[in-house]
């Protein structure tokens, strides 16, 4: 195996720790092909969520029923839907929708779960015993059944399906962040700024926080992808965003009906699903080995 | 010049676990007088550490200091908030520890982290502190102070990061330095390195120091007095010069044995028979009396507690009061002495 350590020489300058570290991770990261695809598959979303609907032409939800259910043409890339809607341009409306989903959601439960996790690592005690209680119960749940049933009481609407995936991704991020916790509490730095009289909340997020960053960044990335598959898997189900918005999991449920006679009102918006999972899932899992410090070369 | 900076008075300190009580410090009393050293020497387990943790209620979760007193300048800490505890800490009192491999938190350069306690107790914007922190870390003897306060942890070596530790508290000026066996981890050469570095220090600054150690050669070097410790007991408690020419207690006496020396030439370096008991079971009497080689069914039967010499030296042994009959027998660097028994005249505590 080829070595790329920089060689450091005499009277070279040497950069500092931090870049250095950066670079370390960047070099991982870099040599895990499936994990760049995933990355550019990611940015080249967020862009397209971003900037899309300026680029293309007309209304997602412009009807044209003279032409509808239109195999995909040269006029209409991924054809038409059962009302005429130019399928492409839905899908394209819906990469913002799919990605706010997935950011906000993710968001919201990693917040949460993260202040959840290192509150009851760093305390213990009752508190930790309170806390780690009320995520089993939730984790009891089947992830969709819970987003369901809390969709189900805050009534349909997106900003909904987005405080119910993050209240299902809270358990996910607790433990992962009480278990990093646990760790760090017990190294001797904490006891040291202790005996310098910093106060908890000082050493929690100053001293503890970044020591657990890791596997927080990774879990986030894995966390958007699972966030996306149950927004859709709502919206198929009717609960969350409503039609005529431009919703992946909704655009597959209307052309169910149709899938006989013009497969392709499904076929898109399951291919997009299945590429944004894909892409969070693969880079999650590279950005896990490149951060992984017992990962060296 | 001698006035009396800390004292501390019959401490005591309990861990609960699911099963047991354990006595970690059981009736600790000494007094630290200003700019003077203090060392407390005992074995693994002996509640050394626990004392001093106990003086900056650093204790964890199932540790609670169950009674005596910590008067800090007249004021007894054990009263105290945490928030007050807090202002303390690193400010008045400050700790350093055993492993400064781990003692810095890797994330953050040196100067951030001596930069964060000055922050807090001295008012001072991140670029004043910052300029501080070069200044410490060139009185702990760093080399170009100015590029080593921007790296981190990782790029130095233990006895380096050992200095950054102490750079670290003496940040505020403290009074009161404790040192949880601060040489434990360095090698030879760098240990005598930090402790002439924390002598030195020492005078300059003109604080206090607790040294906390199972090392009787870094006890010879640097205290002033010694609290010897046994299973969280003290058990000789007296100025260094006459806890080495005299050590009068069997567990001194043993530990006093076990040290190689030039001047004497002993075939074989005596050890203490047996171990240290186990704190949730406690001998009834002395707690020595299992290892000791001149135990009776006195001392196997009743505590002895711990009383003043006519020097004026702490020592808790049945020896040395009126109660024991005859003469006892110890061997101190290969040669026989007579232990001088009833010399001991009053009993501190009641």
């Amino acid at each position: 195996m080829v070595q790329h350590t920089p060689v450091v020489g005499i009277g070279q300058k040497r950069s500092s720790p931090r870049v250095e570290a950066y670079k370390t991770f960047w070099r991982r990261l870099r040599k895990n092909k499936a994990a760049v695809v995933g990355g550019v598959l990611i940015l080249l979303f967020v862009l397209t969520g971003i900037f899309g609907p300026f680029f293309t032409t007309g209304d997602p939800n412009a009807t044209q029923i003279s032409n509808k259910l239109a195999p995909p043409s040269g006029e209409h890339w991924f054809g038409t839907d059962n009302y005429g809607r130019d399928i492409f341009t839905r899908i394209i409306h819906g990469m913002g929708i799919t990605m706010k989903v997935g950011f906000l959601s993710v968001a919201l439960g990693g917040t949460v779960g993260v202040i959840l996790g290192i509150f009851s690592g760093y305390y213990g005690g009752p508190l930790d015993t309170f806390i780690m209680r009320a995520m089993d119960i939730l984790l009891a749940f089947p992830g969709i059944l819970l987003a369901l049933a809390i969709v189900s009481v805050l009534g349909g609407s997106l900003q909904n399906v987005i405080i119910a995936v993050g209240v299902f991704s809270v358990p996910a991020f607790a433990r992962i962040v009480r278990g990093s916790t646990l760790t760090v509490r017990k190294l001797e730095y904490i006891d040291a700024v202790k005996a310098l009289g910093a106060s908890d909340a000082r050493i929690i997020f100053k001293h503890i926080l970044p020591n657990v960053l890791s596997p927080i960044i990774v879990q986030l990335t894995l966390r958007i992808a699972t966030a996306v598959l149950t927004a859709s898997g709502l919206a198929f189900l009717g609960l969350g965003a409503k039609p005529p918005t431009p919703e992946w999991g909704a655009m597959l449920n209307e052309g169910r009906a149709y899938m006989q006679q013009a497969p392709h009102l499904v076929l898109f918006p399951g291919i997009m699903i299945v590429l944004v999972v894909l892409a969070f899932n693969i880079f999650g899992d590279g950005l896990r080995d490149a951060l992984d410090p017992k990962m060296n070369k | 010049m001698n006035s009396v900076l800390l004292e501390v008075e019959d401490l005591r300190t309990t861990f609960y676990t699911d099963d047991a009580e354990v006595k970690a410090v059981d009736g600790v009393s000494f007094v630290l007088r200003k700019g003077k050293t203090l060392g407390i020497v005992g074995e693994s387990g002996s509640g050394k550490s626990i004392t001093a943790l106990s003086i900056l209620k650093l204790l964890a979760n199932n540790g609670k200091i169950v009674g005596g007193k910590v008067q800090f300048k007249g004021e007894d800490l054990l009263t105290y908030s945490d928030k007050k505890m807090r202002d303390i800490r690193g400010n008045a009192i400050s700790m350093i520890f055993q492993e400064p491999m781990t003692s810095l938190n890797p994330v953050f350069t040196v100067g951030q982290q001596i930069s964060e306690s000055i922050m807090k107790h001295q008012n001072l914007s991140k670029k004043e502190a910052l300029v501080k922190s070069v200044e410490l870390l060139k009185l702990v003897g760093i080399p170009s102070p100015d590029k080593r306060v921007k790296q981190y942890p990782y790029e130095l070596s233990g006895g380096m990061r050992q200095r950054v530790m102490i750079a670290m508290a003496l940040a505020c000026n403290p009074e009161i330095l404790i040192a949880d066996e601060p040489t434990t981890a360095l090698d030879v050469t760098i240990q005598a390195q930090i402790l002439r570095l924390i002598r030195d220090l020492q005078k300059r600054l003109g604080m206090s120091v607790i040294m906390i150690t199972h090392d009787l050669g870094v006890v010879a070097e640097t205290c002033d007095s010694v609290a010897v410790m046994y299973a969280g007991q003290v058990v000789e408690y007296s100025d260094v010069v006459t806890l080495f020419q005299q050590p009068k207690h069997p567990y001194t006496i043993g530990l006093m044995n076990s040290l190689p020396r030039h001047d004497v030439e002993l075939e074989k370096l005596e050890s203490i028979q047996g171990n240290v008991p186990n704190p949730k079971e406690m001998p009834l009497g002395c707690r020595f009396a299992p290892r000791c080689p001149a135990a009776t069914d006195l001392c196997r039967r009743e505590m002895p507690e711990l009383m003043k010499d006519t020097e004026g030296n702490d020592i808790r042994c049945w020896i040395y009061s009126e109660k024991w009959e005859g003469e006892a027998e110890v061997i101190v660097y290969g040669e026989k002495r007579i232990a001088e028994s009833r010399r001991t005249e009053t009993i501190l505590s009641d």
